[in-house]
């Protein structure tokens, strides 16, 4: 009897891409549940929105490109870029905020560089910074958790006080502040800090880009404040303010764009931090997960030279 | 204005310097070129040997797609070399064959050495009135010694497809 | 209870025990003996056609320290010396001795030998490279070439960690010849000299290690390893047992260690103490593609097809046949093909247990395979750099140190071949490195011929000269002579 031949191994793959991109997802629902309760109905349009882009932007560019459409959407990658957009924009954003953003990270930051696994930026933070350079007013104005009042973030409110001369202690009592940072937005922090947990229990992100992103933002931000409480805000209110949590669990561990050794996750984890860190206290933008997450893509194949395994002595 | 015209003299002294005793050896871009090509000395790009043909195509006299024995796979390295195009290889200068040796038939060897002095490599044993056989391990498969046979006792034999030899490709069958 | 260290990575995998004892294969018609070992060692055949041979006796010989000698595994009549197709992942036909056997299984007359311990080391090596003892392990390395190693070993390990998914033939064996398997092992330290001896089992075994409990000696230790694959490995059961990590470029016997599988702790016993050549192992053939999965103890030499016949015969789904167990093994193209001293199992696969290799999809980066290398490696950047034909940034990173596992292949979310990947890389460089020794050769061959016809042509030339000059002085002193007279 004859049989065909190939190479080893033989044994049933366990793992497939849409798997962990579906874990991803599924990590992000807290988020998603806090955002709803934050800020209403809207978060839903906005999503649906983000989605339905992605989905038709990529089966397009997969069409242009010759690909197998049905294959690669079902990775929900796009999903996942698009969802994390989302929740990364005011919810009050008109819509074509949310469809630019989408369209640009997945057809230019995803597709014109080669598709999934090809791509040097995280699209979503690359749609981020696209729409936030350029539309700053729709993107800088977010609706007051439980308001209907529109405002700045806290930790734009933050920066623009401090720039006036106030003092940490003196802004701290705006009635913008909840227990540690932003009120309601701690909650947001929380949920992201869960789902991210509940990612690392189940093994489909490792502990190092997490836990250098977290320690490389506190060093920093601890020191600072020991130095001057007044003047630099404590790492608390970093940790529990805008998307530090959602960048160290999240954005920062897309595989794709980020070292792939695990020393080299280490340093580019603290890079991110650092730059967050650096960014908002003396940089021009209140938040800066977006910017400091493409930074460190830039610095990745780098970071990834440099952390070769080494020769093997005899 | 003074102090500039003499940096720029100092300038050109370091370099007139530099052009003389620290000059390199021989041109390089032909023995990387050489480097690349197989060696078969078969002349089939119409120079007399792989370095001729090296010099040619530094000078830019040669196009990079003479060379039959080294294929397609010889094409793309010079082309990379020299930040160049590649292209198909020229059918004027041969076709690709699947690797040969020479062998001579014993049988039909009139032992007149007349095949000897055209093999590049020596890679012929023989004498006059002698039974002459090729070393099949120098043989390059360059086919200069079938013409000169005047009872055409020469064959190309195609290296067998052993299991020692064979390799894994990258894709399925 | 000894504490045992981790090696880097590995994966647990569902196992496919076949507890079942072992049956006996019955006789072929045909045996078929590749002359090609490992690599590309050829043995010589040492007998003609149409000669007749016994069980036991030596067929073929070798020249080199690695390859081991073969011997018939049963009586018959040398039928052909001709192009077969063999176990080897080309499938392609090479040379093989084929033996019409004649039913009556007589056998060469063996001498037993107890008292191994009056002989000289060096003398049992030369009997057990004379039995053809190779490693049974699937490596098949000349075992008798393996002890003749210069460097003080202080530690033997028999290797009864078999971790490979569907293989149980060690495990049967050892419930079987514990007590022979000692013997062996025992044997084998004397000829090794060494302090100690450890023999080690999986702890998925019980069984196995109960046997082994009952049949060991104070002298030797008992250790039961945990069921990670790839334990089974040299370097990794070093590790797991002991915490010495072996470098990927040195051998363990640099080291102070040597590894022997139980099989081949067997063999040595059969081979000294009942003097006979090894011409039979166990082999385990199982899958959902065969009809009655066993563990047969087979001559080697055996068509595939015949034991396949015996154990019921293929189910109607059976897609692969493959020489091996499911992460390292081989794919026969043809049941046609004989087993050979490295064929530890037979698995008729079907569908439902083998890998979708249709579903290619992109690498996303993830790291999964980095973090399940034994060999400490990164394949993901292997991949790319064997995809792109970089092939001097695969060596540097350290492509030659894969042990070609399949762990990395088998957590990749987007279904890459990597395996495939590195071994096509490895044999481009092997390739490349050939066809460039050929190169420099034939271009110093011309070169030195450029240089004597040269020189043969400036010789040439000076002697023309020399003549000439000769010719000139002569015609002028004629010409003197003329004038004078």
């Amino acid at each position: 009897m004859q049989f065909p031949t190939t190479s080893s191994p033989f044994t049933p793959a366990s793992n497939t891409v849409n798997r962990v991109m579906l874990q991803v997802l599924i990590a992000l629902l807290p988020a998603i549940g806090i955002m709803f309760w934050l800020f209403g109905s809207v978060l839903l349009i906005q999503l649906l929105l983000a989605c339905s882009t992605a989905l038709l932007a990529e089966s397009c560019m997969l069409w242009l490109r010759k690909k197998p459409i049905k294959m690669h959407l079902l990775d929900l990658s796009a999903l996942v870029s698009a969802v994390l957009l989302a929740l990364a924009i005011p919810t009050i954003a008109p819509w074509w905020v949310s469809v630019s953003g989408t369209l640009f990270a997945i057809t230019i930051t995803k597709h014109l560089y080669g598709g999934l696994g090809y791509n040097p930026f995280n699209p979503a933070m690359a749609g981020y910074v696209f729409l936030l350079i350029s539309f700053p007013q729709q993107m800088t104005a977010w609706q007051l958790p439980f308001d209907v009042i529109s405002s700045a973030t806290v930790l734009d409110h933050t920066k623009t006080q401090l720039s006036l001369s106030f003092s940490v202690h003196e802004i701290r009592t705006s009635p913008l502040f909840g227990y540690v940072a932003g009120k309601g937005w701690e909650y947001l922090s929380l949920a992201y800090l869960l789902g991210g947990l509940w990612l690392l229990q189940r093994k489909v992100i490792s502990w190092h880009i997490p836990v250098a992103v977290l320690l490389g933002l506190t060093i920093p931000a601890l020191t600072a404040y020991l130095i001057d409480s007044s003047q630099f805000t404590s790492p608390l209110f970093h940790l529990f303010s805008g998307a530090t949590f959602c960048g160290a669990f999240f954005i920062a561990t897309d595989p794709v764009t980020a070292a792939t050794s695990n020393k080299g996750r280490l340093i580019f984890g603290a890079l991110i931090g650092s730059l967050i860190y650096i960014i908002r206290t003396w940089g021009g933008y209140p938040d800066a997960i977006a910017f400091a997450v493409l930074l460190a893509n830039l610095a990745a194949p780098s970071i990834d030279y440099y952390t070769r395994p080494k020769k093997n002595e005899r | 204005m003074l102090l500039l015209c003499l940096v720029f003299v100092l300038l050109g002294l370091i370099l007139g310097y530099a052009a003389q005793h620290l000059k390199a050896q021989g041109d390089p871009i032909v023995e990387q070129v050489d480097a690349l090509l197989p060696q078969t000395q078969c002349g089939q790009c119409k120079y007399p040997g792989c370095k001729p043909y090296a010099q040619a195509i530094a000078q830019g006299t040669a196009d990079i797609n003479q060379c039959p024995p080294g294929g397609e796979q010889t094409i793309e390295a010079l082309a990379n070399l020299l930040g160049i195009e590649a292209k198909p290889l020229n059918a004027e200068f041969g076709t690709v064959k699947a690797p040969a040796v020479a062998f001579i038939v014993e049988q039909d060897c009139i032992g007149c050495v007349k095949c000897i002095p055209p093999c590049p490599v020596d890679a012929i044993l023989g004498a006059s009135k002698q039974m002459h056989t090729v070393i099949a391990a120098e043989c390059t498969g360059c086919e200069l010694c079938i013409a000169p046979c005047p009872v055409d006792c020469i064959i190309m034999v195609p290296i067998a497809n052993k299991p020692s030899e064979w390799q894994w490709s990258a894709h399925h069958d | 209870m000894t504490k045992l260290a981790h090696f880097h990575g590995g994966l647990k995998l569902a196992a496919h025990t076949l507890s079942v004892p072992i049956i006996d294969s019955s006789l072929p018609e045909e045996l078929i003996y590749p002359l090609l070992q490992r690599a590309n060692h050829y043995a010589t055949p040492i007998i003609k056609l149409g000669e007749r041979v016994l069980k036991g006796q030596m067929i073929a010989t070798v020249n080199t320290p690695f390859a081991a000698p073969i011997h018939s595994a049963s009586s018959g009549i040398i039928k052909a010396i001709e192009p077969r197709i063999i176990a080897h992942p080309s499938n392609l036909a090479d040379d093989c001795i084929v033996i019409e056997t004649d039913g009556l299984d007589a056998a060469l007359a063996s001498r037993s030998c107890f008292d191994y311990q009056q002989k000289s080391p060096q003398e049992l090596r030369a009997k057990i490279h004379h039995a053809g003892i190779v490693g049974l392990g699937g490596a098949t390395f000349p075992t008798a070439t393996k002890l003749t190693t210069e460097q003080d070993i202080h530690t033997l390990i028999i290797n009864g960690a078999e971790c490979e998914p569907y293989i149980s033939c060690d495990a049967s064996l050892i419930l079987q010849k514990a007590k022979e398997i000692v013997l062996g092992a025992l044997i084998l330290q004397y000829i090794l000299q060494a302090k100690h001896c450890i023999i080690a089992v999986e702890e998925n075994m019980p069984q196995a290690v109960q046997a082994l409990k009952n049949a060991i000696t104070h002298s030797i230790q008992l250790i039961s390893v945990p069921a990670i694959y790839p334990t089974g490995g040299e370097k990794q059961l070093i590790q797991v047992l002991t915490g010495t990590k072996i470098p990927a470029k040195a051998l363990p016997a640099e080291h102070g260690f040597i590894c022997q599988n139980v099989g081949t702790a067997y063999a040595v016993y059969q081979a000294i103490i009942q003097g006979l050549p090894l011409t039979e192992r166990i082999i385990t053939l199982t899958g959902k593609g065969i009809n009655q999965p066993q563990n047969i103890r087979t001559r080697i030499g055996t068509p595939i097809k015949h034991l396949i016949a015996q154990s019921g015969g293929y189910n109607k789904k059976v897609q692969r046949l493959i020489m091996g167990g499911s992460m390292m093994g081989i794919a026969l193209s043809s049941d046609e093909i004989a087993v050979t001293k490295a064929s530890n199992c037979l698995l008729a696969l079907t569908s439902g247990e083998l890998e979708n290799k249709s579903s290619e999809m992109p690498c996303i980066r993830c790291g999964d395979c980095a973090t399940v290398c034994p060999a400490e490696l990164l394949p993901q950047q292997l991949y790319w750099y064997a995809r792109s034909g970089q092939l001097e940034q695969c060596q540097d990173y350290q492509l030659l140190s894969c042990i070609e596992c399949g762990c990395c292949d088998v957590v990749c979310p987007s279904h890459i071949p990597l395996v495939q990947q590195f071994r096509a890389a490895k044999g481009a460089i092997i390739i490349k490195e050939k066809q460039t020794a050929q190169a420099n050769l034939a271009k110093i061959r011309f070169q030195n011929q450029q240089q004597r016809r040269a020189k043969e042509e400036q010789e040439q030339l000076a002697k023309a000269e020399k003549r000439k000059a000769t010719i000139e002085k002569m015609k002028a002193a004629s010409l003197a002579k003329k004038k004078s007279l």
